[in-house]
């Protein structure tokens, strides 16, 4: 009789525990959320501006943002991670470069013989514009001698039809 | 058609000006040169069966013996077949040869002559170590950083992909996906080790 | 057996090819009457022969004979059959064949026509075009024989066309099936389109080449190849707004240009065909350009071979390319020579390229199409560095780099600003004489439009600078090109009495090339409208809803009523969305975006729901980052504001060019 009271008090304080030992990981879970919530979880937009300046360091050629991959779906989750823990938006980008290399950015960063590729088409440009230029005025020298050789110019067509009757004219001889 | 205004004072012939012509061949051979080694780069960038493999080092994940992750160097496990296998952990296909890689090496561990080494292919860190937990992965693993070890073997590569090497470190054997069987994995081991 | 067949024929095409340019050659410099009409037989030929073998490549794959290579490799048990035939330029394989085809039809063509006035040209024009035909041909049968089978062989699975030794031939009961992205109808059309815009070109770079071989270097060869420019340039401006469209409705990210390197090569050849088009005009009013107007065609042919190899040699990986192939060392080998031979020709030719009239004012209307020629050389420089410059970076430093659209978009913008101030000052300026007065006089009424146009955007609260610019400038090409219109038919009204539209009509029509231009500069801006609309304006968010929740974009909301899964036709397992849209309080329809999964390929694809006025769309996707159910979907909804004018403008520029290389009944070529 006394083990069968003792047995019923033990369990009774078993259960006891077991309900404590229950409270305590509900108690802490409920205290995290509010602690969690003091840190919301980046938002998907948040996350997408980031990833879009980035690309996958697998597929060729496709914005971090768009691409389908699981690892790519990696990838934005260690982006939404990071942005958690408050990095930015730079911190993140330079994570990917030292793990994945410079192709993960969108341009090629503006070191060493990169600049190449910044320097280069303006330069070309700027040179053929020179080009033109030259051109341009050895044409209206030439010209000039031509108009002093003849005495005038053609008088500009002040009609365009007429202008445009007499070419036709011209063509069909 | 054109017109004719003056035959009298026509324009003074010049052929193109030396320096335009210096300027245009050396442009479009430097266009050509620059193709021709793209191209054998794009050629090149898969290593073949009989080539000697170029060395790497692999740096580990860091466990509680090597924090900073252990550096496996190739060229050190000369004498030795080496198994190189490139994997990840958002790659379905890998976890299907996963357990027969782990099997494999266990029963080869003890004999000392061969090396598995699993290389992680542009992954993050914490799923990797998660995929190698979930299949008690006991051989060496490390990421690709920068995909340089990667690029060495295949430019295009995808995973899983495996490269065998032999003692004299050549390359012997690529699997392309991943193997069906342990037994497939020692029947393309044991005559290397065979070999001198 | 009909594999070997379909071979067989390719090889005695090749042969053809190569005999045709043997003779073609002799036939030029032994002046044999015989040679040169040979040669053109010999070519004519090519013809009926490839098709016999694309038909036969077209009847393997319509009846799923898995055993060869490429039938395995693009179809499937799944397809229907239309998509097994347009298979036929799916893969590597066979649309390189299809070039072929093509290069043959076109070649045929040109021979076909009467040749009496310019007999010269004729063998040489034939040379060239046999030359690349070979090439292509060459290319089919020695690396990627669309014909090769399977075979089982002691060491693995190998392709090949004739049994190896000790090998049986394997067939598999499916194949892998095209990638699913490619099976949609804008896919279908923007291969075969842009191809025809390639192979087009081929003809008038091999007049160019006749005329600078034979010393012929008048304008006889623009003259004769003008429609050929024209058509060349549709096709490939349909292609690449094609892409556009296909890239659009199918890839899911809500944009049309990605300026992937793939894209860029195909866009290349565009950009000089245009300059092109434009200074072709000069040499034939003014005589003038000669030289400028060869190297401009010689740089349109190897671009486009340039772009083919880009694309599918493995230089360079793109979500476009092709799987790396062997091609490239011959590929390459052919570039070099083409682009030695063609500039040595001109270099040797040069002097008897100059111009009989030179330039009377910087502000003529020849100055101007100059500047355009400047300003579509600088895009043309931007984009090929920047896609060439990876591929040196990562010889030099061993480091891949991506030049991507920040770096495009920045450095092109202003030219392309330029050039539409060109469309909207050019045609306002005569030739041979302009100056600042003159035009001047001419622009400030419609300048000053313009310029209230852009005071009103700007009234209107938009604020970007870029925007504002653009508008105006849209404005302003508007009003001048409707302003030539109205000049010239009004001009023509009261010359013949005739009503305005008819006579505005009758005037177009005897001016074709002159106001097909016009409204083909009037589709550029209404392009640019869309072009515009999207840089600066578009606006995306993301989030996921539980069914009943809703996303707000852009004075849009967009909520989720329900979602179904199931399988469908094709192979595929279809995952449906059902949204309703409303702006503010007025519901405005539904949306259905949905996310196919292809079950032979394991591979994804996106549709978005869009709702399209021409004030904008709306772009709705189905995101998997998370799964995807009636608890909670993830959706991505774009605001694309204006992007319908892009597609207005093709449509309108179809019509334009199509005017302007209409045939006209005077005799001219």
């Amino acid at each position: 009789m006394q083990l069968a009271t003792f047995n019923l008090q033990l369990e009774r304080s078993m259960k006891r525990n077991f309900l404590f030992i229950l409270i305590i990981p509900l108690l802490t879970l409920g205290l995290a959320q509010t602690v969690r919530a003091q840190q919301p979880t980046p938002s998907d937009d948040e996350v997408n501006a980031i990833a879009r300046q980035l690309y996958c360091p697998v597929c060729e050629n496709t914005p971090l943002d768009v691409c389908p991959t699981q690892a790519c779906a990696q990838w934005r989750d260690l982006i939404r991670k990071m942005l958690a823990e408050g990095k930015s938006a730079e911190e993140i980008r330079q994570y990917f470069v030292e793990n994945y290399g410079e192709r993960v950015l969108s341009e090629p960063p503006r070191t060493g013989l990169n600049w190449l590729v910044y320097i280069l088409p303006p330069v070309a440009f700027l040179a053929g514009a020179y080009i033109l230029y030259r051109a341009f005025r050895s044409w209206r020298a030439l010209d000039k001698q031509l108009a002093v050789k003849e005495g005038s110019a053609a008088p500009p067509a002040e009609d365009e039809y007429v202008a445009r009757l007499e070419d036709e004219l011209l063509k069909r001889n | 058609m054109s017109e004719n205004v003056n035959n009298a004072i026509r324009p003074p012939k010049h052929p193109v000006p030396l320096w335009a012509q210096i300027l245009v061949w050396v442009g479009l051979l430097g266009l050509l040169a620059v193709l021709a080694l793209a191209l054998k780069r794009s050629q090149q960038g898969v290593v073949r069966v009989g080539d000697t493999v170029k060395d790497f080092t692999l740096t580990a994940f860091g466990d509680d013996q090597h924090p900073d992750g252990q550096q496996i160097r190739l060229s050190d496990l000369h004498g030795k077949v080496v198994v190189i296998n490139f994997w990840a952990s958002w790659c379905k296909p890998c976890e299907q040869e996963a357990p027969d890689l782990e099997a494999a090496w266990r029963s080869y561990q003890s004999g000392g002559e061969v090396v598995f080494l699993g290389v992680d292919y542009v992954d993050t860190e914490p799923e990797a170590r998660s995929y190698i937990a979930k299949f008690d992965i006991t051989y060496p693993n490390g990421p690709d950083l920068g995909t340089r070890i990667s690029q060495a073997f295949n430019r295009q590569m995808g995973v899983p992909e495996t490269y065998i090497v032999d003692r004299q470190g050549k390359l012997r054997y690529i699997q392309i996906g991943p193997f069906q069987s342990v037994a497939e994995i020692q029947a393309i081991i044991n005559p290397l080790l065979v070999e001198k | 057996m009909i594999a070997d067949f379909g071979f067989g024929v390719i090889v005695m095409t090749f042969l053809l090819a190569l005999f045709s340019v043997g003779t073609a050659v002799y036939g030029a410099l032994a002046k044999s009457y015989r040679g040169a009409e040979s040669a053109r037989r010999a070519m004519l030929l090519t013809f009926p022969l490839i098709t016999i073998s694309a038909f036969t490549l077209i009847y393997l794959l319509a009846t799923s004979h898995y055993e060869l290579k490429y039938v395995y490799s693009v179809t499937s048990n799944s397809m229907p059959m239309y998509l097994k035939i347009t298979a036929l330029w799916g893969g590597q394989a066979g649309s390189l064949l299809f070039w072929s085809w093509l290069m043959s039809a076109f070649a045929s063509a040109v021979t076909l026509r009467k040749w009496e006035r310019d007999r010269e040209f004729l063998p040489w024009v034939i040379v060239v075009s046999s030359v690349t035909l070979a090439f292509f041909l060459a290319l089919t049968i020695f690396f990627e024989n669309p014909f090769a089978r399977w075979w089982q062989t002691a060491s693995g699975e190998v392709a090949a066309m004739f049994r190896p030794a000790g090998a049986t031939l394997l067939t598999p009961s499916d194949g892998m099936g095209l990638n699913p992205l490619l099976r949609h109808p804008g896919m279908i059309i923007h291969p075969p389109m842009l191809y025809l815009g390639f192979v087009s070109f081929v003809i008038p770079y091999a007049f160019a080449i006749a005329a600078l071989v034979t010393g012929r270097t008048d304008d006889r060869w623009i003259r004769l190849t003008r429609r050929w420019t024209l058509v060349a340039w549709l096709f490939l401006s349909l292609g690449l707004v094609l892409g556009a469209r296909w890239a659009y409705d199918v890839l899911g990210w809500g944009g049309y240009w990605g300026w992937d390197p793939v894209e860029i090569a195909a866009f290349m050849p565009w950009l000089t065909g245009t300059a092109f088009l434009h200074s072709v005009m000069i040499q034939e009013k003014r005589g003038m350009l000669k030289q400028w107007n060869m190297l401009l065609i010689i740089l349109t042919y190897d671009l486009v071979i340039f772009g083919t190899f880009l694309t599918r040699s493995g230089v360079l990986s793109s979500v476009h390319a092709f799987a790396q192939s062997a091609i490239g060392p011959l590929f390459f080998a052919f570039i070099g020579l083409t682009l030695i031979s063609s500039v040595s020709l001109l270099v040797y030719r040069w002097n008897d390229l100059k111009a009989e009239v030179e330039m009377k004012s910087m502000l003529s209307r020849e100055a101007l199409f100059l500047l355009n020629n400047l300003l579509f050389m600088g895009v043309l420089i931007v984009c090929f560095w920047g896609v060439i410059f990876p591929l040196i970076s990562e010889l030099v430093t061993n480091q891949k780099v991506t030049v991507g659209p920040p770096f495009y978009e920045r450095a092109t913008a202003p030219l392309f600003g330029a050039l539409m101030l060109l469309m909207g000052v050019a045609p306002l300026s005569a030739w041979g004489h302009s100056t600042f007065k003159t035009l001047g006089r001419a622009v400030w009424k419609p300048a000053l439009v313009a310029a209230l146009v852009g005071i009103g955007i700007f009234a209107a609260g938009i604020h970007n600078v870029v925007a504002l610019i653009g508008f105006g400038l849209v404005a302003l090409v508007i009003l001048v090109t409707l302003y030539e219109f109205w000049r010239g038919g009004m001009a023509r009204h009261r010359t013949t009495g005739e009503n305005f539209f008819l006579a505005l009509w009758r005037l177009a029509g005897r001016n074709r090339r002159r106001y097909g231009g016009y409204l083909i500069h009037i589709s550029m801006v209404l392009m640019a409208i869309g072009i515009l609309g999207m840089q600066v304006f578009q606006t995306e968010t993301q989030g996921t809803i539980p069914q009943g929740g809703s996303l707000a974009l852009a004075g849009y909301t967009v909520k989720f009523d329900s979602v179904a899964q199931f399988d469908s036709a094709g192979g595929r397992n279809v995952t449906r969305a059902v949204v309703s849209v409303y702006k503010g309080d007025q519901y405005l329809g539904d949306l259905h975006p949905r996310r196919d999964y292809f079950y032979e390929s394991g591979q994804p694809m996106t549709l978005p729901g869009v709702r399209s006025t021409l004030a904008d769309d709306l772009y709705v996707i189905l995101v998997d980052w998370q799964p995807i159910s009636a608890i909670g979907a993830t959706f991505k909804v774009y605001h694309n504001p204006l992007v319908n004018w892009l597609w207005i403008g093709s449509l309108v520029f179809i019509f334009g060019t199509l005017a302007a290389a209409w045939p006209e009944k005077d005799v001219e070529s």
